[in-house]
């Protein structure tokens, strides 16, 4: 019976053909596997599934954490009321907008970033990529409060040392206008994780074979020509995993806005409206519901992202 | 089978050596966690951010208590919002831990509907509010009981440049009005002191200008969230909507406007471009302190002024912002009597003086006006007892956050607010708010 258990478990890894009853050693080994893996998967089902699960749960009621006798089970009403309220498409909108414009620009300066620290003397390239990789190492809180009190009105430097740039003068309020309070926000995010994908580009870079770039070059190809037809396409994996981590990052954000604007004036995004419903409103039904819906937002992002690059990440790892 | 034998053993002896294991720290558990037989009960005050007077409060009365019991101190976050979030979380967990709370006043309703909040004996309630100004002792009731024990009391004066006044020709010596601030201010091209950010600071001005104009933002505040009636779209809303608008759409509120708060219109009073200001009275210690640190010319000291909050109509009573922090005890305290003894300690008039004199909050407690060396230090302290007598509340209802919410979010930036229509809209906003159908 345990056989049969066994060889039906075993049936998607291995081939028909191939299928051979496990060794003593085998089954050992497994059975310290399980042993070794179990307690991490049980902690990773404690801390991820229980509180999705609840937050599902809590999304079909209207509750109230101050009115506890007032729980009442709405159903879907909560999703209904936040997909037809012009506030969330808002608010997603804005996080996609912002997702998408860190993340392209990142993705351009960070690849740049990756070529010279490549290519760089062997001598300075270690100073370089410490120095690169500075602003990552800084706490997005403190990084999001400096740069508040670099553009803020009252206490802020950048209104004076750029006035000379037209559109700059010391009564510009950066944090009472959504483009401008949004160009700050998406500006400190570029500059925080750019370093970040620079390195994950980096290590791409660095498993391109040399043989195939001399090849090109030996053939008359222009630098044009072997970026884009022989190191880009190579590195596709490493472009892929540095774009979703970034833009799962990126649609995420909320320490940015939080200590910049708060949200005001146009510039709230999803995770913030999760945030001020089930926190500062104590709406924890509605609350969840947002929750959840950031959460199929973030689904989304993955599944777009690996059916656009085509990249099979189980190959790369060398499972097949 | 002996496999299976090896494995039973092993287990059992696993399963004895896990007993044993949980049975010793659950003894060593019990040990930490018990008290001495006699030994004074500890008392958890939830304090807010202050200069260091609600410890040494603490100190003093359980040192004044004889042993009955010790006050621990427990900061909570820096904002008013911050601290309503902690408390409410703690609250609706049932922290037993949750002895004594400081509370903002709009946001007692919200905890004492629920009953997170121990009655107050009315022997111990008779003798806090005896002598309580008017105004600090309306943020302490709900549904017309008292609630919480009035600790301090904060209310909004008018500040002014005495040179810019007297340059306007505006008669300090009387009461003066909105109409009266904004002309002085435009025929001065100075900058009017006003918080417009997007923040808990404009529900307090829109209140103020609110009850003011005569009118109220909530007409009935013990409603059930569905049933609540407001008041915004009416002359007062509208004459309220008139005077930010103007100092919005005129530029008299300054280029930072829009983000700013008591302490940043506090540093714009202080500058080439102060006129008036309606702020709270930390203005007075903090200018004193920036002078003394020579980050201020001394003269600005004498060029300051103060005056009652500006009426929205000639000859008719103001109605200042209320502010202050009320002291509650958590229904799940393990100690409620003590608690209430220890805040009838705290609050005692003295300790109120004392408060003020250190740490520039003002006393809820008229008596203590009178302390000696108040005078001195708050020189314009009888204008603020004056300003606690008509001060008048934010709504006092469970459901203020979300109503001080909408007002935010439709009463800014001040520049965009029309008085024929934003006090429609902002009504129309919180009511569907209210009643489960928006977003906030």
């Amino acid at each position: 019976m345990s056989t049969s258990v066994e060889a039906v478990r075993d049936a998607p890894a291995k081939p028909a053909a191939t299928r051979q009853p496990l060794s003593d050693r085998a089954k050992a080994e497994r059975r310290l596997g399980f042993w070794l893996a179990g307690p991490a998967f049980i902690i990773m089902l404690a801390v991820t599934a229980y509180p999705i699960l609840l937050a599902l749960w809590e999304s079909l009621f209207k509750y109230r954490l101050t009115a506890p006798a007032d729980r009442e089970f709405v159903g879907l009403g909560n999703y209904a009321t936040i997909l037809s309220d012009g506030l969330f498409w808002r608010d997603l909108g804005v996080t996609v907008l912002i997702t998408i414009i860190t993340v392209v620009i990142e993705l351009i300066l960070g690849f740049a970033l990756a070529l010279v620290m490549n290519s760089a003397l062997k001598a300075v390239r270690g100073w370089l990529r410490t120095a690169i990789l500075v602003p990552y190492g800084i706490i997005t809180v403190v990084s999001a409060f400096a740069w508040f009190y670099a553009f803020d009105i009252n206490s802020g430097y950048i209104n004076s040392w750029f006035a000379w740039v037209p559109g700059i003068d010391s009564d510009l309020n950066w944090f009472a206008d959504t483009w401008t309070a949004l160009s700050v926000i998406m500006a400190s995010e570029i500059w925080k994780t750019t370093p970040f994908i620079s390195l994950l580009l980096l290590a791409g870079l660095a498993q391109v074979p040399g043989e195939l770039t001399e090849a090109a070059e030996v053939d008359g190809a222009t630098w044009w020509q072997r970026m884009s037809k022989v190191i880009i396409p190579n590195m596709k994996a490493a472009i892929m995993v540095a774009v979703l981590f970034r833009a799962l990052d990126a649609f995420r954000i909320f320490d940015n806005v939080y200590i910049m604007t708060n949200g005001a004036y146009g510039t709230e995004v999803l995770s913030l409206l999760a945030y001020r419903t089930s926190i500062t409103r104590l709406e924890i039904g509605m609350g969840s519901a947002v929750s959840v819906l950031l959460f199929i937002c973030v689904i989304i992002i993955c599944f777009i992202a690996i059916k656009l690059f085509k990249v099979d990440l189980s190959g790369a790892r060398g499972g097949k | 089978m002996p496999k299976d034998a090896r494995y039973v053993g092993r287990t059992r002896k696993g399963v004895r050596a896990a007993s044993g294991a949980v049975l010793a720290l659950a003894a060593t558990l019990l040990t930490g966690c018990g008290t001495d037989e006699g030994a004074a009960p500890t008392l958890t005050w939830y304090i807010n951010p202050d200069a260091g007077g609600q410890a040494e409060l603490a100190q003093q009365c359980t040192e004044a208590s004889g042993g009955a019991y010790t006050i621990e101190t427990s900061l909570l976050p820096n904002d008013a919002a911050s601290q309503r979030e902690q408390l409410a979380r703690r609250l609706a967990a049932g922290d037993k831990s949750m002895d004594i709370m400081s509370l903002d006043p709009p946001n007692v309703p919200e905890y004492a509907e629920p009953g997170y909040l121990a009655p107050v004996p009315e022997d111990v309630a008779a003798r806090t509010t005896e002598g309580v100004l008017e105004g600090a002792l309306e943020g302490a009731k709900w549904k017309d009981k008292v609630v919480a024990v009035p600790f301090w009391a904060n209310t909004q004066i008018l500040w002014y440049r005495k040179s810019v006044a007297a340059a306007a020709g505006l008669d300090m010596t009387q009461p003066v009005t909105w109409d009266q601030v904004i002309d002085a201010a435009q025929s001065q091209d100075k900058y009017i002191g006003v918080q417009g950010a997007r923040a808990e600071s404009m529900t307090v001005w829109v209140n103020a200008l609110v009850a003011s104009a005569g009118g109220e933002i909530v007409e009935n505040p013990d409603a059930p969230a569905d049933e609540l009636k407001l008041g915004l779209d009416s002359k007062a809303g509208k004459q309220a909507a008139d005077v930010v608008s103007t100092i919005g759409k005129e530029g008299l509120g300054g280029p930072g406007l829009p983000t700013q708060t008591e302490n940043t219109s506090m540093i714009q009073f202080q500058g080439d471009q102060g006129s008036f200001m309606v702020n709270y009275p930390f203005v007075w210690p903090a200018t004193n302190a920036s002078v003394e640190e020579g980050a201020l010319p001394a003269s600005l000291i004498d060029d300051i002024g103060w005056a009652l909050y500006p009426a929205m109509n000639e000859g008719e009573d103001t109605a200042p912002p209320l502010g202050g922090i009320n002291l509650g005890v958590g229904s799940n305290s393990q100690h409620p009597d003590l608690a209430f003894e220890a805040i009838e300690c705290i609050v005692s008039p003295e300790n109120q003086a004392q408060y003020f004199t250190t740490n520039g909050n003002p006393p809820s407690n008229e008596e203590a006006y009178e302390a000696p060396g108040i005078a001195e230090t708050f020189p314009m302290a009888p204008t603020i007892r004056d300003s606690l007598e008509l001060a008048v509340p934010r709504p006092q209802t469970p459901y203020y956050n979300e109503i001080s919410t909408g007002i935010q979010q439709t009463w800014t930036p001040p520049s965009e607010v029309n008085p024929d229509t934003t006090p429609a809209e902002s009504q129309k906003f919180i009511v569907e708010v209210l009643r489960g159908e928006k977003l906030l």
